[in-house]
């Protein structure tokens, strides 16, 4: 019995263990792709080859798309405003603060919604818009600071992720026929099943 | 037209058309200059090897386009709900192997559901769709526990990650393609024929894996 208690004890100190590394925050990665054409192009570049961030985006805009215009005109602008003001809020501070191991839950929670297809009010897509901007936003301005690239390479993430997300949301908007509809949903299934991949690959380290 | 380059001419003389378009596109491409500075590495190479991993089995190929070819003949909603619960589920079985919960008889299980949804294909079972999903997503945890996990050194999980599940997602499309002849009878007899093929290459798999 005692045995048993001991074994008990141990898997959940290994459990915390391992939740405590996947939890510590990383050093901050810009990864900003150097064009030559100066940061605001850096900023373009890095959306369209950052699938961790050019993802969500994308999932954010599928799922503003499926529950309507409304959702989709609020996600645009608030999607991005957050993202700027994240953006700067993490360039000034300098320091990721938060794992970001974390962004896999855009994934994860984007991705379910948009498969599941369960219609939201527009309240909850702009919420839920705005803690991406916000949490994506902070580690990309974090990052430019930690490897002293210029704040302006934001406006140029900021502005990519706008036509993103003008052009998904609307083209899921004008959707009429089912099964494109059902093909959204299968994306947001992959968006979710990535996620927790990713998750996978962030406990293991 | 004077002072004014006509819709068929165009600078030195060269008449401008779709053709000329496409050439000036194409010579862009080539002569594009190579990336630099991008310090994320394994990127291109992850994906690739995601994307060419499912496809690279025949087991998995046959389970996967299994699941759409039984997915057509379900019909609606069966015909979109088993691709969106697979991936998801696949995943979920990737994420156990790779934080390092161990599943026993993976190989069986890949064999088996080889067996069995080539079985339910060939004889068109139609069970409740519950019933269809958990059978589909019970093998599903298999497939991605033995899959997912199986990076390369040096390349980017992420990038795998996306290879892996689009090429996944894209088998079933193949399924589910091949499974609009469902819609004559013609097509019906051969689909339920494919269902024993696969049943029958499944226990091929599940000799090898007791063997």
């Amino acid at each position: 019995m005692r045995f048993s208690v001991a074994i008990a004890s141990r898997r959940r100190g290994l459990a915390l263990g391992v939740l405590a590394c996947a939890l510590l925050p990383s050093p901050a990665e810009a990864h900003l792709v150097t064009t030559g054409l100066g940061p605001i192009y850096d900023g373009i570049s890095h959306v369209l080859m950052s699938p961790d961030d050019l993802v969500p985006v994308l999932a954010m805009a599928l799922l503003a798309g499926l529950n309507g215009p409304v959702a989709g005109r609020r996600t645009l602008f608030a999607l991005t405003g957050a993202w700027l003001v994240g953006g700067m809020a993490g360039f000034l501070v300098g320091q990721t603060l938060v794992p970001s191991t974390i962004t896999t839950a855009s994934f994860l929670v984007i991705g379910g919604l948009t498969a599941a297809d369960r219609r939201m009010s527009p309240t909850v897509v702009t919420a839920l818009a705005v803690v991406v901007g916000l949490l994506h936003g902070w580690l990309n301005g974090a990052g430019i600071a930690v490897s002293q690239r210029e704040a302006l390479g934001l406006a140029g993430i900021v502005s990519a992720i706008f036509v993103l997300v003008a052009v998904a949301s609307a083209f899921v908007v004008s959707l009429r026929i089912g099964w494109m509809r059902i093909a959204v949903r299968v994306v947001g299934s992959w968006v979710a099943a990535i996620g927790l991949l990713m998750l996978g690959w962030s406990l293991r380290g | 037209m004077k002072g004014r380059v006509s819709r068929t001419e165009s600078w030195a003389g060269l008449k401008a058309g779709p053709y000329n378009s496409l050439l000036a596109v194409l010579m862009l491409l080539v002569s594009a200059a190579p990336a630099f500075a991008h310090v994320q590495q394994g990127q291109a190479q992850g994906f690739l090897t995601g994307l060419r991993h499912p496809v690279s089995g025949l087991d998995h190929v046959l389970a996967m386009i299994s699941v759409g070819l039984w997915g057509a003949q379900l019909g609606a909603p069966a015909v979109w709900l088993l691709p969106v619960t697979f991936p998801m589920v696949m995943a979920f079985g990737g994420f156990l192997g790779l934080v390092g919960i161990p599943l026993p008889g993976v190989e069986v299980g890949i064999a088996l559901s080889a067996v069995l949804l080539g079985l339910m294909v060939a004889r068109e079972a139609k069970p409740s769709l519950v019933a269809a999903a958990l059978l589909v997503g019970f093998f599903a945890i298999f497939h991605g526990h033995a899959h997912g996990t199986e990076l390369p050194p040096g390349q980017s999980g992420l990038m795998y990650s996306i290879g892996f599940v689009i090429a996944t997602g894209c088998l079933h499309g193949v399924g589910i393609a091949i499974g609009v002849v469902h819609k004559w009878p013609a097509g019906k007899a051969a689909l339920r024929f494919a269902g024993a093929l696969v049943a029958l290459a499944g226990l091929g798999f599940l000799w090898r894996a007791f063997a």
